[in-house]
C-alpha cells in the first residue's frame, strides 16, 4: 500500500535539541529510565520498550579535517512491506490501512523476538524483559487517527520533521533534496520507496547512525 | 535585542558568536533556517564546535576570552577593504566627531588612567566643542582626531596574523568570517549578531558587545530588519527583571540608582540627566526627570508631594562608589557584614562563580530565605558536601513558590515584548505566586513598623494596594500601577483627563507629580485600550514579522529600535524590499518610528537617529565605559599565555581583584595548564534545579561531564568515558570524560592550548549521581562595568580519577 501518511525527517535542519525524544516520552508516557553519562550526548544509549525514539549523534572529521556533527532522530520506519511481520502468525503485528501506521498488539508477547528483530532492516523492536510484549514508535497512532500531527512532529522547532499524506511528503522530499544537492552533492533521501519515515542526509548515511539506511 | 526573535529571518548574515544559540535557545534556529531559506550564511564562532556549528556554513574556532581581538581584526579588515557603508557612518554615526586634545592610547593604557584607583578619568576622553557646547565634526572623516581616524588607528595592530596568534583561530578561517560577514556594509544587506553569556562573562565582557555595535555601525547594521545587536537572554523573563530594576544600580525603567551624595531630587536630576546643546539631537533621557517624579509618585502615591520632592529621601542610597552587585555581595556574607539573606528563584551555591565560597559565604548568615519551587543546593546548603550542620548557625526557610504557569502576569521575552500569561493550574499545597509573598511580607513589616522602628517614613509610606478583594495579590493592579495613571485631572494639549484616567504613553508623563508610573518603557502597556500585553493578533502589514498586534514591546511597541537609522536622509528604506519605516505623504508608516519627526534632510524639523545617545549618533567612539571607549584586547585574569601580544597590559586595568582566602586565581601555573570553559546544554535550566527533578530530562542529561579533545586524551592517558577529576585554584569535581574532535588544541604561534568545557547544570542535591557544579571552579573576577564573572574563560587541570 502507497496511500496513508508519511513522516519526513530533514536532518540538514536537525540542530538536536531532542525535543522529539522528550515529547515521545511524553505523549507515549513512556518512563526515564535509568542512564549514564558514557562520554556522548546520546542517552539513553539505544531504543527500549520504554524508549521508541533517540537521538544519534555522530561526529568525525571530514577529509578537509573539518569537524562534522550528525544528527539522526531514530525511530520505526513504518515499512511499506514491514519486515518485523514476517515473524508474525497472526494479528501480533498489523499495518494500519488508512495512514500506513504498522503497529505492534499486546500479543507480540507470543512472537519469537529475536526473529522479529531480525526481520526489520533497521533493527527496531524492543522486548519488556518481563511481560515479553514487544514495543516501539507508533507513528503517534492514537493522534493521527484524531487529526493530530505525531508528537515528535509537534516539537520540532525547525521544521526538520513533517507528517502528511505520503504523496505530497514524497513531493517535499524530492525537492528538498534537489535544492540541498545544489550545496551537498551527496544529498539523498534514504529508501523513500520502502519506508514511510524518510530521511534527508546530505553526506552518507553511515556517518549519522550504523543502522540508519538499515543493516 | 534591538530586534527580535522573528527578525531573525529577515538576515542575510547571521553571526553567532558569544552563544550556542542551537543547544540553548532552541526556538532561535527556527528563524536561522527561515533566513537559510532565502539564503543567508551562518557562522558560528566557538571555541567547541557546538550543535550551533553544526549548522553553520561558516565555522571558526577561538580562544576563550580572545573575542576582541578577533572582533578588532574585523574592524581592520572592513576598514582597510572600505567595507563599510559609507553614507551611513558618515551621517549617523560619530565617525566624524572630533575628540579633544586630551585624549591617547599608548601600550594597552587609554589618557586618565590612575593605577591606584585601578580607575579612568573619563572627562580625557571628551569630544571637542564649540562655544556653543555643540561637538566639532569633520564629515570627510580625514582629520586625524576624529573618531574614524582614530577608530582607523586603534584597530590597526589587530593585523590577521597577530589575531590568529592571539585567538588560535587559523588566518584561513578569520578571513572567512570578516569577508562574509563584511559583505553586509551595503545598503541592501543586513548582518545580525546572536549572542549570550559567551560574551558578557568575561573581565571584557561589555567590550565585547561595543566591538561587535562598532562592527554592526560600520556595516550599518543597527536598525534594519535582520539587523541589530541582538543578546540572548538566559531567561524567559531575564528581559523583564532588568527592566523592573532586580539590580542594585538602577531603579526600574534604567534610571539611575542614587548616590548619598545626591541629597535633593533637584541635585539627583540634575546629575543623571544628560544634555545636548545640539538642537537637532532628540536627546530622549532629557526627559529624566518625568520618568523619575512618575516612578516616585508610584512608590508613594499621595505621600509623595512637590514639598518633600517627591519622597526622594525615602529611596535608599548608595555609597560613593559602592557596588553591591553579585561578587562583592557574596564578599561582604563571606566576611559575616550580612545578616539576612532572601534567594528568591535563583540558586547561588550552585550558579555563582566560585561556588565553594558562596556557599561557606551563607554559613556567616544569620538566616535565608529559599524561595522556590523546589528544593536546592542553597536552601539545604549547610547539610551539603563538606558542611558540618551542627557548626552552621544559620536558620533557613522555605518558602514554596508557584511555578509559571500557576500564576498569571506578564513575561518580558529578549526581543522586549511583554507577553501576558494567565494561570493554567493551581499551585500545589501552600505554593504561592512570588506576588502573594512579596505582599504578604511588606503588609507584615508595614504592621511591625506600627509599634515602632527606625526611619519609619519609607516604609509606612509606602502605597501598597495591589491586592484583590479578598487578599490575594492582583496582577493586573500592578501592571496598571506599572502603566502608570494620572493623579489629577490634567489638560496636555487640547486633551482632558482625569485623576485615575491610565496615562496613554510616556510622551505624556509629568514632572510635576500629576501622572504616576512604576516604570516609564512600559508606558502604554495597559492603558485605556486595555491590556495591550494580552494582545493576539496575528496581522503583520509589514510582512517583515513585526506583529504589532501581538502582546506588546517596549518602547511604545516599537520592534526594531533605531529605525530611523533603516533610512536614507530624505527618509526612503536603505533597503526597499524589507522597510522598516518609510517617510511617505510627511508621515512615517511602517513600524513605530523613533519619533514623529520628519527625517534629517529637513534642516530645521529633522532629527538625528540615535535619540537614546545624548548626541543622537551611534557610538564608534565610546566614551562613557569604565574601560575605555575602544574595546581592547587583554588576557582573562587566568590565562594560558605569558603577556599580551597587543600591548603591555596583560589584564584589563580597571578590573577589581578580591585578594581574600578564597580569592585564589592562577594564570601560566603549570598546576593548571589548560583553558576551562563552563556552558548549558539544552536538556537542563540554569543550574538545573527545574530539570534535574524531571525524568525525561535527567535520561537524556544525567551527569557531569568535561569535553576535552582527542589530543589532551591523548596526553593524559583519558579514554572516552572514563571518570576525570577537574581542578582549578578554587575548587575540584569529578567529571565523565568526553573525548571529542569538536574541541581542538590551539596554536598560538608556537605555543599549543588546550582548552576543555564542562556545563554547570549539575548540583549534590539530586540526582545522587550527577556531579557538582562547575562553578566551583570559575574564578570570582568581574567585568569592571557589569561585575559579571569571568566564568567562560579561566585555567584548569584535568587528570584521570
Amino acid at each position: 500500500m502507497a496511500e496513508g501518511y508519511s513522516i519526513l525527517v530533514d536532518t540538514s535542519k536537525c540542530t538536536a535539541c531532542r525535543g522529539c525524544q522528550i515529547a515521545c516520552k511524553q505523549w507515549n508516557q513512556l518512563p526515564g529510565t535509568k542512564t549514564q553519562q558514557l562520554g556522548t550526548y546520546e542517552n539513553p544509549k539505544d531504543l527500549s520498550f520504554d524508549t521508541y525514539k533517540v537521538v544519534r549523534y555522530s561526529e568525525g572529521a571530514n577529509g578537509d579535517g573539518k569537524a562534522y556533527w550528525n544528527f539522526f532522530t531514530e525511530q520505526c520506519r513504518h515499512c511499506l512491506s514491514p519486515g518485523c511481520m514476517a515473524a508474525a502468525e497472526k494479528d501480533e503485528i498489523v499495518q494500519d490501512e488508512k495512514t500506513g501506521a504498522v503497529l505492534f498488539t499486546p500479543a507480540t508477547k507470543d512472537l519469537d523476538f529475536k526473529a522479529t528483530v531480525e526481520g526489520c532492516p533497521y533493527n527496531v523492536p524492543r522486548q519488556n524483559p518481563k511481560t515479553k510484549v514487544l514495543a516501539k514508535c507508533t507513528m503517534c497512532f492514537d493522534r493521527i487517527t484524531n487529526n493530530m500531527i505525531p508528537a515528535c512532529v509537534k516539537s520540532c522547532p525547525t521544521g526538520a520533521m513533517a507528517f502528511g499524506e505520503r504523496d505530497k511528503v514524497l513531493d517535499a522530499c524530492k525537492k528538498r533534496v534537489e535544492e540541498l544537492k545544489k550545496t551537498h552533492p551527496k544529498a539523498e533521501a534514504i529508501n523513500p520507496n520502502d519506508v514511510r519515515v524518510i530521511y534527508i542526509v546530505t553526506d552518507d548515511p553511515k556517518k549519522y547512525f550504523k543502522f540508519a539506511a538499515g543493516k | 535585542m534591538t530586534n527580535h526573535w522573528i527578525d531573525i529571518k529577515n538576515s542575510d548574515v547571521i553571526l553567532v558568536m558569544g552563544s550556542n544559540a542551537a543547544s540553548n535557545h532552541p526556538i532561535s534556529m527556527k528563524w536561522v533556517q527561515k533566513a537559510k531559506d532565502h539564503g543567508a550564511k551562518l557562522i558560528s564562532v566557538d571555541p567547541r564546535f557546538t550543535q550551533t556549528s553544526a549548522k553553520a556554513d561558516i565555522y571558526a574556532p577561538l580562544r576563550s576570552g580572545t573575542d576582541i581581538a578577533f572582533l578588532g581584526g574585523m574592524i581592520k579588515y572592513i576598514l582597510d577593504n572600505n567595507k563599510y557603508f559609507a553614507d551611513y557612518v558618515v551621517n549617523y554615526t560619530n565617525a566624524a566627531f572630533i575628540v579633544g586634545d586630551k585624549f591617547d592610547f599608548s601600550d594597552g593604557l587609554f589618557a586618565g588612567y590612575n593605577a591606584e584607583k585601578r580607575a579612568y578619568d573619563k572627562a580625557l576622553w571628551a569630544y571637542k566643542k564649540d562655544d556653543k557646547g555643540i561637538v566639532a565634526k569633520d564629515p570627510s572623516l580625514k582629520d586625524p582626531k576624529s573618531v574614524f581616524q582614530l577608530l582607523k588607528k586603534h584597530y590597526d595592530r589587530y593585523t590577521p596574523e597577530k589575531v590568529s596568534e592571539i585567538t588560535g583561530t587559523p588566518v584561513p578561517d578569520l578571513m572567512k568570517v570578516y569577508e562574509a560577514y563584511a559583505t553586509t556594509g551595503v545598503k541592501d544587506k543586513a548582518g545580525t549578531i546572536l549572542y549570550a553569556m559567551g560574551w558578557t562573562q568575561h573581565t571584557i565582557g561589555v567590550q565585547n558587545i561595543r566591538a561587535m555595535s562598532i562592527i554592526q555601525l560600520l556595516c550599518g547594521n543597527m536598525g534594519i530588519a535582520g539587523g541589530g545587536v541582538n543578546a540572548l537572554r538566559g531567561e524567559s523573563n531575564v528581559q523583564g527583571s532588568t527592566d523592573q530594576a532586580l539590580l542594585f544600580h538602577i531603579l526600574p525603567g534604567y534610571l539611575k540608582a542614587p548616590v548619598a551624595t545626591q541629597q535633593t531630587l533637584e541635585e539627583y536630576i540634575a546629575q543623571s540627566t544628560p544634555k545636548s546643546a545640539d538642537p537637532r539631537s532628540v536627546n530622549w533621557w532629557s526627559n529624566y526627570p518625568k520618568y523619575t517624579v512618575s516612578l516616585l509618585k508610584s512608590f508613594w502615591g499621595d505621600k509623595a508631594t512637590k514639598e518633600n520632592g517627591f519622597g526622594y529621601a525615602w529611596l535608599p542610597k548608595l555609597d560613593p562608589g559602592q557596588n553591591c552587585s553579585w561578587l562583592n555581595l557574596f564578599d561582604a556574607m563571606y566576611d559575616g557584614k550580612v545578616k539576612g539573606f532572601f534567594s528568591w528563584g535563583q540558586n547561588p551555591a550552585c550558579s555563582g562563580a566560585n561556588a565553594n565560597k558562596t556557599r561557606k559565604a551563607m554559613a556567616k548568615l544569620d538566616w535565608l530565605v529559599n524561595v522556590n519551587i523546589f528544593d536546592n543546593e542553597t536552601g539545604s546548603f549547610w547539610k551539603g558536601p563538606g558542611m558540618d550542620p551542627k557548626k552552621i548557625k544559620t536558620e533557613v526557610f522555605m518558602l514554596p513558590a508557584a511555578a509559571s504557569i500557576e500564576k498569571e502576569g506578564s513575561i518580558s521575552n529578549s526581543g522586549r515584548w511583554a507577553q501576558w500569561r494567565y494561570k493554567a493550574v493551581d499551585a500545589p499545597g501552600k505554593a504561592e505566586p512570588d506576588g502573594d509573598i512579596m505582599y504578604e511580607l511588606m503588609v507584615k513589616i508595614k504592621g511591625l513598623y506600627k509599634a515602632g522602628g527606625k526611619f519609619p517614613d519609607p516604609i509606612m509610606n509606602l502605597k501598597w494596594d495591589y491586592a484583590d478583594e479578598k487578599g490575594h495579590f492582583d496582577a493586573h493592579r500592578v501592571a496598571k500601577a506599572i502603566n502608570g495613571s494620572f493623579t489629577q485631572d490634567v489638560k496636555i494639549g487640547d486633551k482632558q483627563y482625569k485623576k485615575g484616567d491610565q496615562v496613554p504613553a510616556f510622551p505624556l508623563l509629568q514632572a510635576d507629580g500629576s501622572t504616576s508610573c512604576g516604570n516609564w518603557i512600559y508606558c502604554q502597556s495597559y492603558n485605556a485600550d486595555g491590556n495591550n500585553m494580552a494582545r493576539r493578533k496575528k496581522d503583520d502589514p509589514t510582512g517583515l514579522g513585526l506583529f504589532p498586534g501581538w502582546s506588546w514591546a517596549w518602547p511604545v511597541n516599537r520592534r526594531i529600535l533605531y529605525n530611523r537609522a533603516s533610512v536614507d536622509l530624505t527618509g526612503q528604506p536603505w533597503n526597499p524590499a524589507r522597510p522598516v519605516v518609510k517617510w511617505a505623504d510627511g508621515k512615517w508608516v511602517g513600524d513605530i518610528p523613533d519619533g514623529p519627526a520628519p527625517p534629517m534632510a529637513d534642516e530645521k524639523a529633522g532629527k538625528y537617529p540615535f535619540i537614546m545617545t545624548a548626541e543622537g549618533f551611534g557610538r564608534l567612539f565610546g566614551p562613557g565605559l569604565n574601560d575605555g571607549p575602544f574595546p581592547e584586547h587583554y588576557e582573562p585574569l587566568e590565562c594560558p599565555v605569558p603577556k599580551n601580544l597587543l600591548s603591555g597590559q596583560f589584564v584589563n586595568p580597571t578590573i577589581k581583584i578580591f585578594k581574600g582566602e578564597m580569592d585564589k586565581h592562577f594564570t601560566c601555573d603549570p598546576r593548571f595548564p589548560f583553558v576551562g570553559t563552563t556552558y548549558r546544554v539544552t536538556e537542563h535550566w540554569q543550574t538545573g534545579i527545574m530539570t534535574r527533578w524531571q525524568s525525561w530530562l535527567i535520561e537524556a542529561q544525567p551527569q557531569m561531564f568535561v569535553e576535552i579533545s582527542h589530543e589532551l586524551a591523548k596526553l593524559r592517558g583519558i579514554k572516552d568515558g572514563d571518570k576525570v577529576k577537574v581542578s582549578s585554584a578554587r575548587g575540584e569535581l569529578d567529571c565523565v570524560a568526553m573525548v571529542t574532535t569538536r574541541f581542538r588544541p590551539f596554536q598560538l604561534g608556537k605555543l599549543t592550548v588546550h582548552e576543555v568545557g564542562m556545563p554547570w547544570c549539575f548540583g549534590w542535591i539530586t540526582p545522587k549521581d550527577g556531579g557538582e557544579s562547575s562553578n566551583l571552579l570559575t574564578p570570582n573576577v568581574g567585568d569592571p562595568n557589569t561585575m559579571i564573572p569571568e566564568s567562560k574563560a579561566f585555567m584548569v587541570n584535568v587528570t584521570k580519577a
